[in-house]
């Protein structure tokens, strides 16, 4: 144990200081002891009752700063080096707090309107009842919020004349500001009601790409269709887009809903005072209702009085011939297509399309009358793997934000000698990866060469160029690694049926 | 009336009340004479209920020195055989609506100061404050300055104090407040208020010239004479928000070096406890972490009022002994906002804008923001025999008020 | 005053966001927003903020 003691002559610390410095000095590993204080004739008498030797501050006077320090030598030694660091004064001190709580936001801004809430599941509904307590609309992206708590929340919401857009939203588009993953899509005359997954998405960079534009877009939550909850959201958003100056037609993207809400939302549309797009994916096909987000797109410009570009009218004929040369030079034991999606809503367009076609598609998050994967993390058969899905995002981030998980399966996918096709989607826009395309062509590139080329590998890319990612240079990207890319999903998941259909025919 | 809407009435009368009190000293008096219930062989101590056994180093010693005090033993080793057999009774100073720091014993032949609540009507007593026998020292000069508090000084200024009529203290604490006191371990501008406002009054008192310049000399120069008073001004505060109905306000916090303990209003009678923490601070040089007792004393009135640790705004000063910030000290005072039912409409720091201390602890919020209030307090050594040993903050343990939580859910939750 | 639902789709709303901060800092270019350093209640003790939901 060493005892040493260091000096500084002519030197006036206030001994509140002093003390400060002595903890500090104290903590620092190796040292066993530390006092900081004045030479005083007291002070030294207590230093060497303390075992500092006299000699060391023989002539020090009550002026003098003596720094006394107990421990290991090279702890002891490096201290008192640096004792003129530790003598210098503190940073300067950090501004105001950020608010802890809703309520002192609140305090803080009285006018808030909306109150975007994403923590734990096990806390949204709480958050969410005090937004609305508080007379604020309510913007919910967390999951796991219960039925129960969903409903209860939504009646309070009426209540009010508020709406809970969600849970499990995670996009809006209010006035012009772009809510939660959001692309940048220029105003114009098209409505949204949608779930809110990536299909209001979607849609929204269809509508911008074909040259129109979006007044507003209301998140309803997943779940806001089944008939226990009875598209509350949904009809409080088709009664504002109603209301709305800046709406002429509305567009309302689904699941199919419960019975009982499908028909009061037929009912309420066909009261409604403007043009509606009803598009429920993996619905029976209806005239007049839209069956993919592509139609729906379509549908909602005419009732706009503007004309689909050719990119949203594909030849079905052209796609397949499209297929069959991509298919061409594959060995014949790949059969097989493998979809690997960001997009829930997407995949669960995709599964539509195969269905509407008579093919069976396995997936972690299948379509009524699909058959789940035993395990999603290994695939069989046609597969369309969401891996957005709540077993792959528990305590990860989203895929669309992170691509790691979705690059090693990528991978695993590409040494399944049964497969032929592999699908992928590149989400973009707000909160999502800086360059989604970049995240996986490594991966593609690898499988790529490990194949000779021989797979097919598609994708399409949900956005704009307006978005910070840039549509185009992720295009680009994506065909100089040899993807074939497609002008919308659904047009990409249409490429993978056809190629699907002659896969299956006798080779 | 649903139970939020029911405890918010309560905690705004609890407010209320705390913002209406009036506190006055009006005497200085042995304890035997003026503390409900303080018999002979009875030592009163701070902190929530303790016995001999769990009692800690320091409190310890301050009970010897109490019984050499008293002459109930002749020798320290006498006095620890009294107090293992059972012989004297050990009480909180909150059960006899009295306060005490650091060991904070109380016996007979004790003075205490004696500050009466003009808007309620109820006394509060505190003993005064010194550097040796409360932190557990039970040596010759220790008990020796317990006597000339005794036979000196508490006399005296019993006398000047009945003179004057009482002394109104809610002013003069104010005005403290403002230069720079938090109530609590900075009390230097108050103690300096104070023995102005008495000296004019000692001197007019006819007092022996000894008894007058020795009493002089102590209250002008006694860095925490106020402490005393602002502990008892505290305690006189609190004890008429007591047993309301379905109030969630902290009525009391208490340490005595084993357990740290609360009491809320409206759960009257009950602590809720936790084993004692350590304090965060700085030691006096020669002094090391394995020296330092643990959290003691009943000094957390001052917080319970929204003075100490809740006027750190107004005190950096302080803050630095304890080891902080300016910065760091805003900021406690800003925290202590979000646990509180209100600011306080008289006691307001300058630094913060003039804004008041944050005032009337809401258990139920503590437990919401998971902050429990900030206590800037002194520090004992572990062992008996030994003065101050330094200074810091100290946080109650969250179990005393998630405990409490339990208690007053379980209690009118029933009701509804 | 809460603003009704078509009130909040003529202008970007004032937001408070509670949780993830990307969401705040994608909102920051077009509107007004103020983050919420949230923490969950009671310092993540369940149980305490099931009692805390019928108290406070």
């Amino acid at each position: 144990m060493a005892r040493k003691t260091f000096l500084r002559r002519n030197r006036y610390f206030d001994s509140v200081f002093l003390m400060q410095v002595a903890r500090r000095i104290a903590a620092e590993p190796g040292i066993a002891g530390a006092s900081a204080l004045l030479a005083t004739e007291a002070n030294r008498r207590l230093l060497a009752g303390m075992g500092f030797a006299e000699a060391e501050l023989a002539g020090a006077g009550p002026n003098d700063l003596v720094l006394a320090l107990e421990g290991e030598e090279a702890a002891v030694e490096a201290a008192g080096a640096a004792l003129d660091a530790w003598l210098a004064p503190a940073a300067a001190p950090a501004g105001a707090p950020a608010p802890r709580s809703l309520a002192e936001a609140l305090r803080e801004r009285p006018d808030c309107s909306l109150a975007v809430i994403s923590v734990p599941g096990e806390h949204a509904a709480r958050e969410a009842r005090a937004a609305l307590e508080a007379g604020l609309h309510v913007f919910l992206f967390s999951s796991n919020v219960s039925l129960q708590d969903e409903l209860a929340l939504k009646l309070e919401a009426r209540r009010r004349g508020l709406i809970v857009m969600g849970p499990d939203c995670g996009t809006a588009y209010l006035g012009g500001a772009g809510v939660g993953f959001a692309n940048a899509v220029r105003r114009g005359p098209i409505g949204m009601v949608a779930a809110a997954g990536t299909g209001m998405q979607e849609f929204a960079c269809l509508v911008h790409r074909a040259g129109s534009g979006i007044s507003n877009g209301i998140g309803t939550g997943g779940r806001d269709l089944a008939d226990a909850v009875g598209g509350l959201s949904a009809f409080a958003g088709i009664d504002a887009l109603e209301a709305d100056p800046d709406t002429r037609v509305i567009a309302v993207l689904a699941k199919p809903p419960g019975p009982a809400t499908a028909a009061a939302l037929e009912a309420r549309l066909g009261r409604c005072a403007k043009p509606s797009v009803l598009c429920l994916l993996g619905a029976d096909p209806r005239p007049g209702r839209a069956g993919d987000l592509d139609e729906a797109a379509r549908l909602a410009l005419e009732a706009a009085g503007l004309e689909a570009p050719a990119w949203l009218r594909p030849d079905p004929g052209a796609l397949r011939a499209l297929a069959r040369a991509r298919i061409r030079d594959l060995a014949p034991g790949q059969r097989r297509v493998r979809g690997l999606f960001a997009g829930g809503t997407l995949c669960y367009q995709a599964q539509a399309l195969f269905r509407a076609a008579g093919l069976e598609v396995h997936s972690n998050a299948p379509l009524p009358g699909m058959p789940a994967l035993a395990d999603p993390a290994r695939s069989v058969a046609h597969a369309f793997v969401d891996l957005g899905a709540e077993q792959f995002v528990a305590g990860r981030p989203h895929p669309m934000i992170d691509a790691t998980l979705r690059r090693a399966r990528l991978e695993q996918e590409g040494r399944d000698p049964e497969v032929a096709v592999l699908l992928l989607d590149f989400i973009l826009g707000a909160i999502s990866a800086a360059d989604p395309a970049g995240d996986l062509l490594g991966a593609v590139r690898a499988i790529q060469a490990a194949r000779g080329g021989r797979i097919c590998i598609v994708a399409s890319v949900c956005g704009t160029d307006e978005d910070a990612q840039g549509r185009r240079g992720q295009i680009e990207a994506l065909e100089a690694a040899g993807v074939l890319v497609l002008p919308s999903a659904a047009q990409a998941a249409a490429f993978c049926r056809e190629a699907a259909l002659l896969l299956g025919e006798v080779r | 009336m649903d139970l939020k809407a029911r405890i918010a009435a309560a905690n705004e009368e609890a407010f209320r009340r705390m913002a209406a009190a009036d506190p006055v000293l009006v005497d200085v008096a042995p304890a035997g004479e003026v503390i409900p219930g303080l018999g002979d062989r009875m030592i009163l101590h701070s902190g929530p209920p303790v016995t001999w056994e769990r009692m800690c180093g320091a409190q310890r010693g301050a009970a010897v020195g109490m019984c050499l005090f008293e002459g109930w033993a002749a020798d320290p080793a006498a006095a620890e055989r009294m107090l293992a057999g059972g012989e004297i009774a050990l009480e909180p100073n909150h059960h006899h609506a009295a306060v005490g720091p650091m060991a904070g014993t109380i016996t007979r032949s004790m003075a205490v100061w004696v500050v009466q609540n003009r808007a309620f009507g109820n006394l509060a007593f505190c003993r005064q404050v010194e550097s040796f026998q409360q932190f557990g020292d039970y040596g010759s000069q220790a008990l020796a300055q317990l006597a000339q508090w005794r036979d000196v000084w508490a006399p005296a200024l019993g006398s000047a104090v009945r003179r004057m009529g009482g002394v109104p203290l809610k002013a003069l604490i104010a005005r403290a407040l403002q230069m720079g006191d938090e109530m609590h371990n900075r009390v230097v501008a108050s103690s300096s208020l104070f023995a102005n406002a008495v000296a004019p009054i000692l001197v007019d008192c006819g007092l022996p010239r000894e008894q007058l310049v020795s009493t002089l000399y102590y209250t002008g120069n006694h860095p925490f004479l106020f402490l005393g008073l602002s502990m008892a001004a505290a305690k006189a505060t609190m004890d008429p928000v007591r047993g309301i109905e379905a109030s969630t306000v902290v009525t009391a916090m208490a340490r005595n070096g084993t357990d740290f303990g609360i009491q809320v209003s409206g759960l009257d009678g009950e602590w809720f406890t936790a084993p004692a923490p350590r304090v965060q601070g700085l030691l006096l040089p020669g002094w090391k972490e394995e020296d330092a007792g643990l959290d003691m004393g009943d000094s957390a009135i001052t917080e319970t009022a929204g003075w100490g640790g809740f006027a750190l705004g107004g005190a950096p000063g302080i803050l630095a002994f304890t080891g902080g910030t300016a910065a760091e000290a805003l900021a406690y005072s800003r925290d202590m906002r979000r646990i509180t039912v209100g600011l306080s409409p008289d006691y307001r720091m300058p630094a913060l804008d003039f804004e008041g201390t944050a005032m009337a602890i809401d258990i139920r919020k503590v437990v919401q923001a998971g902050l429990v209030p900030v206590i800037d307090t002194a520090i004992a050594h572990r062992e008996p025999g030994h003065g101050i040993i330094g200074g810091g903050i100290v946080r109650p343990p969250t179990a005393c008020f998630t405990g409490a939580l339990e208690r007053f859910s379980a209690a009118y939750r029933k009701e509804g | 005053m809460a603003k009704t639902l078509v009130e909040l789709l003529q202008s970007p709303p004032v937001v408070v966001n509670v949780g993830v901060r990307a969401f705040a800092d994608s909102l920051r270019p077009v509107c007004v927003v103020v983050h919420v350093d949230w923490s969950p209640p009671a310092g993540g003790d369940a149980r305490m903020a099931a009692l805390l939901d019928d108290l406070l």
